[in-house]
């Protein structure tokens, strides 16, 4: 190749033999075997990657790339969801104006669509991811930790779904959300219908009350309502992605510090 | 056509199609020797074949091409948000072969004397780039395609804005925790809500400290890990997405039961018969009436859960479980079996709620402790 012309170059040839993609791209492309290992090291993204792996491990067949698919998804989702927030505000007043003004008034506007979705697929792809692991055994030792992980990532995930539902406040969102959170208030000790909650009483004075159990640190009030909304945006937007994205670096980190791709012997 | 219809509303229901559930799964997912004879001399492993693959999908999609023709059964199963779990049936059938097929597999070759496919795979070592890179792209711009398309034909459902004072009937969590919604009818909301929850994540925890085999691990394989495989396949199965799937296509007004093909008449009324253990004792059995003293009313359904939760894994641990307490050792056996008591539970009550109407074991109202 050394002898071609500058004429004969392609241009993505010459593209490539820029000083500024040469400063980005330090490996070049990777032809040989160095920097094939090169460009897995040096590229951030690609190196949650080992540079090389048993060959099972590669195989569809035996990670049903599961994982990943759960990653890319949630990668989905962050940038269909900052996209919707421009447009969404968590009020009663206007929630549920600003969903229909996404479908009718936002050009080419699928992002809602995409956003839930996807937030299905996400539920499926980790249930199934968690399927994989178990059929190859994989959370046994050294992966003890990891599958703990895991299941955090699991709960997480359906929390994350859970509180998006609330938020085109419709019907189909408060009755689901109604039907779920009714759930907090039946724990038991601090639910008002939960089990020993008049147990908790000095004289005629009950501590756990509608105004002060669970369920109320849960939706903010005794009914799904305002409050309720601004609190299941916050955790929907902020606080439980926050909270998801570390579990998930540790998850990714241990899947490489515990041996790399669960295999044989 | 009617006929055939009325017949699959008869036995989708509840208290026929789980006992049958439960009839035919530890032959499809034995988990013991004995089991698994009974399992080859069926043929049931024919499941995991090419041929079973396909007869499964096929009769998949003939149930589903058929159900489409009823007006019934179109109008829940494509409700814009149900459609992920139509699509989830699929795909839990397709990974499930999938993996009982490798494991399959694996199992007969390790027969054989050889070693798992992995294991003959992984003596090989390939670089990341290009070999999963460009696996990893396909699968990518796959789901890219996948979500795209769906979300163009598909569009998000928005009902009438939220009205606080108008409640829907039936009233439906979201889709993935319909199988705790649907464990409600047997329990109350602290066990089905709060109490069943938390003990399923810690039992998910657990699973790495409670499996001591050591086989089995980086391949798929069935035999070795019998066991194991059997119950979490029960309890994903059957007692997460068998009871979404009822509680999702099969629960219509006032959570009732209605068949598939059944129209959802919000007037059907279902006879509510049910009574307590107490009642059943006292009135009943002892033809008294029933005691003041809430204890001493209760004191059978306490009895009878202290028996299952304390003395029967005690009495197994002497018997049937000998070996598997031998072992585990004592920590590790009375968590699992304190867990796997814990999941019976819920197909007890089902069987004694629709056998003896049973209501509840241990009924305590004044405290909201209700079991
Ligand atoms: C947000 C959810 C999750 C994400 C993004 C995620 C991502 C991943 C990825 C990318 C891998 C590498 C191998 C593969 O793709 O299969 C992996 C491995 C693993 N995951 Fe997850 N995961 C999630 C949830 C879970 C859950 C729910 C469990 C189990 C309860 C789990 C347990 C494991 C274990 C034990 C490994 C190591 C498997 C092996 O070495 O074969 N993960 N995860």
């Amino acid at each position: 190749m050394a002898d071609q012309t500058d004429e004969t170059k392609g241009i993505l040839k010459r593209i490539s033999e820029t000083p500024v993609w040469e400063s980005v791209f330090r490996t070049g492309i990777p032809r040989n075997r160095r920097q094939r290992m090169m460009v897995i090291l040096n590229n951030v993204f690609l190196h949650l990657h080992p540079v090389r792996l048993p060959k099972h491990g590669i195989k569809l067949k035996y990670t049903w790339c599961m994982g990943g698919l759960s990653f890319f998804i949630f990668l989905a989702l962050t940038v269909t969801g900052i996209l919707l927030m421009f447009y969404y505000r968590p009020t009663v007043e206007y929630a549920y104006g600003d969903i229909i003004d996404l479908k009718e008034q936002v050009p080419l506007g699928i992002m809602r669509e995409i956003h839930r979705w996807g937030a299905h697929l996400m539920v499926i792809a980790v249930w199934l991811h968690m399927f994989r692991v178990f059929m190859t055994g994989a959370y046994k030792s050294p992966r003890e930790f990891n599958w703990m992980v895991g299941v955090v990532l699991l709960v997480l995930t359906m929390l994350l779904s859970f509180t998006g539902y609330l938020l085109p406040w419709d019907q189909l969102a408060i009755w689901a959300i109604t039907v779920g959170s009714n759930m907090a208030g039946a724990t038991p000790l601090v639910g008002t219908s939960g089990p020993g909650s008049s147990l908790l009483a000095i004289g005629d004075v009950n501590f756990v009350t509608p105004s002060s159990d669970a369920r109320f640190a849960l939706i903010g009030g005794r009914f799904i309502g305002e409050a309720a909304l601004l609190r299941f945006y916050v955790l929907h937007c902020i606080g439980l992605p926050f909270v998801i994205m570390i579990f998930m670096i540790v998850h990714f980190w241990r899947v490489r510090k515990d041996g790399g791709i669960s295999s044989p012997l | 056509m009617e006929s055939i219809k009325h017949f699959i509303n008869i036995i989708s229901a509840p208290y026929v199609m789980f006992p049958l559930i439960l009839a035919v799964f530890f032959f499809i997912f034995p988990p013991t020797d004995r089991l698994l004879a009974i399992h080859k001399k069926l043929r049931l492993y024919k499941l995991w074949t090419n041929g079973g693959g396909i007869a499964l999908f096929s009769s998949l999609i003939i149930i589903f091409a058929f159900g489409l023709t009823d007006s019934n059964f179109r109008r829940i199963v494509t409700k814009p948000d149900n459609v992920p779990i139509a699509g989830l049936i699929f795909l839990v059938v397709f990974f499930l072969w999938w993996s009982m097929k490798q494991a399959w597999e694996n199992d007969e070759r390790m027969a054989q004397g050889q070693g798992p496919r992995e294991a003959e795979d992984a003596k090989e070592k390939v670089l990341v780039w290009p070999d999963l890179v460009y696996i990893e792209l396909i699968a990518l711009i796959l789901c890219t395609v996948l979500l795209i398309v769906w979300s163009i034909f598909l569009k998000a459902p928005l009902e009438e804005p939220a009205n606080p004072t108008v409640s829907p009937n039936p009233s439906k969590a979201p889709w993935y925790f319909l199988g705790l919604q649907e464990m409600l009818v047997y329990f109350d909301p602290w066990i089905a809500g709060v109490l069943f929850p938390t003990v399923i994540i810690i039992g998910m925890m657990a699973i790495p400290f409670l499996d001591t085999n050591e086989k089995g691990c980086g391949y798929y394989s069935f035999r070795e890990r019998k066991m194991a495989v059997s119950i979490f396949m029960f309890f994903w199965l059957v007692l997460w997405v068998f009871l979404i799937l009822v509680g999702t296509f099969l629960r219509g007004p006032n959570w009732n039961f209605f068949g598939p093909f059944e129209p959802w008449d919000i007037s059907k009324l279902e006879a509510l018969t049910n009574v307590n253990l107490s009642e059943i004792i006292y009135m009943i059995w002892l033809k008294q009436r029933l005691p003041q003293n809430i204890f001493l009313r209760e004191i059978w359904g306490f009895l009878l859960i202290f028996f299952y939760f304390g003395a029967a894994p005690l009495l197994l641990a002497k018997t049937f479980l000998k070996n598997l307490y031998a072992r585990l050792g004592s920590l590790r056996y009375s968590l699992f079996t304190f867990l796997l008591l814990m999941a019976v539970s819920l197909p007890i009550k089902m069987i004694l709620r629709w056998v003896f109407n049973i209501k509840y074991i241990v009924a305590i109202p004044e405290f909201f402790f209700n079991i």
